[in-house]
């Protein structure tokens, strides 16, 4: 039980704006857990503040336990840095680095922190593109800038980033929205195969996605989570109310 | 149709306005350019840039211990002020959300509009009357001082232009933030930090006023950093108001050679330190 994640008592501000409002959720390891809810309801707030990201927004607080294998990442010892290593993320708009070339983008996480062996670099470089499906569009122009591609290309090139540092959680908010079907497929492709060794947390505002991919779904609305089950119990029976209005499209 | 002709006609004017402005604001660079050309080009020979200047009355001679002096200058200055106003614009872009770093920036902007003859006078006072000497550091210390607020308030312009997205890209992938400011956030900036940089060197190689009471000028090589040294724009100032059309035609000289070396620093620097990939290129992208 390595990167499984128990949640609990979790409120997020931005400022005296309270985004979440006291989540408990347990998430278990080396299965893919959906995020659902309507626009605004505190999605990309909770999955940030599974990897200590909403800290560095400026004059945002959370109060609350976040427990990653057993640890507290929030504890006083808890190195931020460390645990963004096991903790990856893949962002809701493609943010690649525009100074560096792909191979760099790839290699960032590594070589950022010291890895500087081309050997390995290289066969994590190839290894981390062709996961994300990528590595046959890029692999004569490692050397082009990351942002020469296009936004759905960026955006696998960004989940190869967070692949190469080989992290135990992959956070993805919303991966698909800048992508055609056929990426999409191949990026949900991706997501089975990295289930056997991640644990992964996918934001996402498509239920068929989410029906599709996941194993666990967890429904949000106005900062709370209303309801958390299996995925197949979430859409077939779902307990609240509000869940059912919200995956039969009555509201959100 | 009525109103699509007089539209048409409007387009056209406006069109036209515009083009003679920008015309019009290119006009007094070439127009300086093409003088300062053609009064220059006939006194720059290889002695210009070899030899010392001539005693009053004999002919010949050159300005090329002034050239020296100059770059001294700029290299010395440079030292001290590029990292210092780096590193100031990094406090102020990443660090820089509190009262102290507003002073700073408020400070930084009244010292650029300071004339620089007032730097001249302060840097007289703390280096020049102390060690009782002329010097080339006092020149350095009074250029510098121009060149640190430019550079570091474009130094913090560009770094704020870098996306939060990419810092949090960075920081997502375990990096630290020190890692961070020097490898993505510095990284993605540095072509306009360049900027700034060659903006401010571009300004000093031409200053004259500070140099008046530091470096002094001097009619020999360098003599060393404690020493009074020549430099070009005070050559030129000499030469100038002297009463002598030989030395005249030498501050001609001095002047092209000047604006060629302000050019040639510029094109140097940025082959150097070539960006990998282009700015227009990065930012349409990032949108
Ligand atoms: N930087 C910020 N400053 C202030 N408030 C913010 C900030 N980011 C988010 N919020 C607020 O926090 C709440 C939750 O935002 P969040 O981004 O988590 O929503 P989301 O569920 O991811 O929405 P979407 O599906 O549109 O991405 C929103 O009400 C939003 O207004
Ligand atoms: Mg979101």
């Amino acid at each position: 039980m390595e990167a499984e994640i128990k949640v609990s008592n979790l409120y997020a501000y931005f400022g005296s704006i309270c985004a979440l409002r006291g989540i408990n959720i347990s998430i278990k390891e080396k299965v893919v857990t959906a995020v659902i809810g309507p626009s605004g309801c505190g999605k990309s707030t909770f999955i940030r503040c599974i990897n200590r990201l909403h800290e560095v927004v400026p004059e945002a607080k959370l109060s609350g336990e976040v427990l990653l294998g057993g640890k507290d990442i929030y504890s006083a010892d808890a190195d931020p840095i460390l645990i963004r290593r096991k903790i990856g993320m893949v962002f809701q708009r493609p943010n690649p680095f525009p100074a560096l070339s792909i191979y760099d983008n790839v290699a960032a996480g590594l070589k950022l922190n010291g890895i500087k062996r081309k050997n390995d670099l290289d066969g994590i470089v190839e290894r981390s593109l062709k996961m994300s499906a990528l590595w046959g569009e890029v692999k004569d122009k490692l050397n082009a800038s990351g942002v020469s591609l296009s936004g759905g290309q960026q955006q696998r090139l960004c989940i190869a980033r967070a692949l190469a540092v080989a992290p135990e959680v992959i956070l993805f908010d919303e991966p698909c929205s800048a992508l055609d079907p056929i990426s999409t497929g191949k990026i949900e492709e991706l997501l089975f195969q990295l289930k056997k060794n991640y644990t992964i947390i996918i934001v996402t505002h498509n239920m068929q996605q989410a029906a599709r991919v996941s194993d666990y779904t967890a429904f949000f609305l106005l900062g709370e989570l209303v309801e958390f089950d299996k995925t197949q119990d979430i859409f077939t029976k779902p307990k609240d109310n509000r869940t059912e209005d919200y995956i039969t499209g009555r509201f959100g | 149709m009525n109103i699509y002709i007089k539209r048409k006609i409007i387009n056209k004017l406006m069109c036209g306005a515009a083009f003679f402005s920008a015309l019009l604001t290119l006009a007094p660079l070439i127009s300086i350019f093409g003088y300062v050309i053609s009064k220059g080009i006939t006194s720059v020979n290889f002695d210009f840039f070899t030899h010392l200047p001539m005693p009053v009355g004999e002919h010949g001679g050159g300005m090329s211990n002034a050239i020296v002096g100059t770059l001294i200058l700029i290299g010395l200055s440079c030292l001290w002020a590029i990292p210092l106003g780096v590193f100031g614009g990094v406090y102020l872009a990443e660090f820089g959300n509190n009262k102290f770093a507003a002073a700073v920036r408020f400070s930084a902007d009244v010292l650029n509009g300071i004339p620089s003859i007032v730097i001249g006078i302060f840097a007289y006072t703390v280096f020049v009357l102390p060690m009782k000497s002329f010097s080339a550091i006092s020149g350095a210390f009074a250029l510098g001082i121009i060149m640190v607020p430019t550079i570091m308030r474009a130094t913090e312009e560009m770094l704020r232009m870098v996306p939060f997205a990419l810092r949090e890209a960075a920081l997502a992938l375990g990096v630290s933030q020190s890692r961070m400011i020097v490898s993505i956030v510095l990284k993605t900036a540095l072509p306009g930090i360049l900027t700034g940089i060659l903006l401010a060197i571009a300004r000093i190689a031409g200053e004259t006023a500070p140099l008046l009471f530091t470096a002094f000028g001097n009619r020999f090589w360098p003599q060393g950093l404690n020493q009074p040294i020549a430099a070009l724009p005070l050559q030129i100032f000499n030469y100038a108001i002297s009463p002598y059309d030989d030395w005249h035609r030498q501050a001609w000289a001095g002047a092209l050679v000047l604006i060629l070396m302000v050019f040639l620093i510029s094109l140097l620097t940025r082959f150097v330190i070539k960006p990998k990939y282009r700015r227009k290129e990065m930012i349409w992208k990032q949108k």
